[in-house]
């Protein structure tokens, strides 16, 4: 198989992937026990329910509602809230880079992390650096993210001031603006990215300080899958002829580790960082309620407060779609790295 | 009974660091769970009760070990019962997921073709899904309770063990022994649960574990974000949650000691799985 024909089939096969995971989220919300209109109020009467299915269009009969829902979707509309019919692609829209930025910044975090202990405990391996680092690795696992949210907040955030928290931003400050040349303007959502495009250095540090603390949660607690993998990975690498070629050659064991082992087993935490991004986002709900981060995950649990259940059928298909867009990258970037996988 | 658990004790740690991890694993599980069914006997105050004249947010002391939450009430006495909801949620949910995900593998992946091809492409495509978000968006509509819970985390979960099932029935299914099961006539309701099934019961139980420490964050995170039991009930993760509030009045004690127990019973069913899955796949153990 060559490249273009593995990217073909990798791309049809997301499509039918896609399609079964919209037609799940459209099940959950219509056809199982418990109509959202119903739901949403908490003493209704005949009009109101009947006013808002004819707004919301849920008085078509179930196919027609579904061909709507799926056309909608193809032209970026996600529905209207139920709160008061607003358009919830531009919300979603909104509060999408907030949970992008907290998203790569904890995936760059439990990776860099994972990868520097995973070689260490392969180097020891066996011995009690290796066995404390492997704790970890399991403790992590066992850890709710938003407790240890609660911890860091509770210590490096009120107790010793050394980071913000319960916002994005410094509130004194106005909010990166990206870039402006002229008329041309161009702002991407992300504060590290638009401050840099601004120029100002100040506002960059303000917006890494306040990152600090979501990321770290968030990236301790991915850290130990990380962990665990590059350490197996570099345990079979270690052995192999190879390492001990490039021993013999006199190199030093850094450069052995470094560039020859770890590049070897760098593509299944390549792999892995693509699975672990769906965790991610389910992870980054619970942050971002912890640290009143305005994202999408935020989003999510304030429209679950106010029974829009439209709304929280919008935000799970973007998170959905994202998902299955990132796995697809990351498969095709493995395909590339690593012809194998073509054959 | 306590003679012939001894002996496997003794067993299972001479096989090293993973026979430990088990048996440290299954002593946290056992003490949590026994914590939790006697608690209504042992607990200083009632949990559930607000008291008459409340000391509110009292720092650990001697009369309240733990100090007390914004109601004025014991947190000690709240952490001792406060397990049920996530043991009952956890153990349910297994039981759903074992229930639909074994029968479901075995057969889909025995059968082949296209059973298994779009059963496989369902399994797939939620098990790519966000698993949070999809518990959280079932639980949503589902509503709150300790049943819905755990319908919500094991259709999450299902896929899981639909997938090592499938991978094990896959590469048995092709095994001689199962050839000569099917050329002497064997009915294939024989060969799956008499000649297949028992082998891949070692895998399932890994799964299961695994599944149980989910389950627990799972059960918590949905409390944290408002889909737990109602707030009369104790449990950790309404404790938790309730304690956030409290952050900026110092109040540590209501978050660390509800949060610590999630961490325990979690870990307990981590570590067992951690140990399970090197003892079944020892790999790296020459």
């Amino acid at each position: 198989m060559t490249l273009r024909t593995y990217v073909i089939a990798r791309v049809l096969l997301t499509i039918p992937m896609i399609f079964i995971l919209l037609t799940m989220v459209f099940l959950l919300i219509r056809v199982l026990p418990g109509d959202p209109v119903l739901l949403h109020f908490q003493h209704p009467t005949e009009a109101q329910l009947a006013d808002m299915r004819r707004q919301l269009g849920l008085d078509k009969p179930l196919w027609v509602q579904y061909f709507d829902y799926l056309f909608g979707l193809f032209r970026g509309d996600l529905g209207k809230s139920m709160q008061d019919y607003s358009s919830i692609g531009q919300q979603i829209f909104s509060a999408f880079p907030a949970t992008l930025e907290l998203a790569i910044f904890s995936m760059v975090i439990a990776a860099a992390l994972g990868i520097v202990l995973g070689v260490q405990a392969s180097k020891a391996y066996n011995k009690p650096q290796d066995h404390a680092i492997r704790i970890f690795g399991i403790v992590t696992y066992a850890l709710p993210v938003f407790f240890l949210g609660m911890i860091l907040q509770l210590t490096l955030g009120l107790g010793l001031h050394w980071f913000p928290v319960g916002q994005r931003f410094n509130p004194m400050v106005q909010i990166p603006l990206g870039l402006n040349v002229g008329s041309f303007h161009f702002s991407s959502g992300l504060y590290t990215i638009d401050s840099l495009l601004e120029g100002n250095i100040y506002k960059f540090t303000e917006s890494l300080r306040y990152l600090f603390l979501p990321s770290l949660t968030l990236g301790l607690v991915l850290s130990g899958v990380f962990v665990r993998l590059t350490r197996s990975n570099m345990l079979e690498t270690l052995r192999l002829d190879f390492v001990t070629a490039a021993r013999a050659r006199g190199l030093t064991e850094n450069k052995v580790t470094y560039s020859y082992a770890l590049r070897n087993a760098f593509l299944p935490v390549l792999t892995m960082m693509g699975l672990q991004f769906a965790a991610l986002l389910g992870g980054a709900i619970l942050t971002e309620t912890t640290f009143s981060w305005p994202g999408l995950g935020r989003y999510v649990v304030d429209r679950i407060n106010f029974r829009d259940y439209t709304a929280v059928q919008g935000a799970v298909i973007v998170f959905g779609v994202f998902v299955s867009i990132v796995s697809l990258a990351v498969d095709l970037l493995y395909a590339y790295l690593d012809p194998r996988i073509r054959l | 009974m306590l003679s012939s658990i001894l002996p496997g004790l003794s067993t299972l740690v001479k096989r090293g660091l993973a026979g430990w991890l088990i048996v440290i694993g299954a002593i946290l599980v056992v003490v949590i769970v026994v914590m939790t069914a006697i608690s209504p006997w042992i607990v200083p105050y009632n949990p559930t009760e607000i008291p008459s004249s409340p000391k509110i947010l009292a720092p650990p002391s001697t009369q309240h070990f733990f100090g007390t939450n914004d109601l004025g009430q014991d947190l000690f006495s709240r952490v001792l019962s406060g397990g049920g909801v996530m043991l009952q949620v956890s153990i349910l949910s297994v039981i759903v997921c074992l229930a639909i995900g074994v029968p479901l593998g075995l057969f889909a992946s025995y059968a082949g073709g296209a059973t298994d091809r779009v059963v496989g492409l369902v399994m797939d495509s939620i098990y790519a899904f966000p698993g949070l978000v999809l518990a959280i968006a079932i639980a949503a509509m589902l509503g709150r309770g300790v049943v819905n819970m755990a319908l919500s985390i094991a259709v999450v979960y299902i896929p899981s063990y639909f997938r090592v099932i499938r991978s094990q029935v896959l590469s048995i299914k092709e095994m001689s022994y199962i050839e000569a099961a099917n050329a002497v006539g064997a009915k294939n309701r024989t060969i799956l649960t008499r000649y297949i099934l028992p082998n891949i019961v070692p895998s399932i139980v890994v799964v299961a574990t695994v599944n149980f420490a989910d389950a627990i964050l799972t059960a918590a995170g949905l409390t944290f974000i408002g889909l737990g039991v109602p707030v009369t009930i104790p449990d950790w993760g309404q404790d938790l949650t309730s304690g956030q509030r409290l952050l900026t009045s110092g109040a540590w004690w209501a978050i660390t000691f509800p949060g610590i127990m999630i961490i325990l019973l979690a870990l307990g069913f981590t570590l067992m799985g951690e140990g399970l899955s090197e003892l079944l796949n020892p790999r790296l153990e020459q």
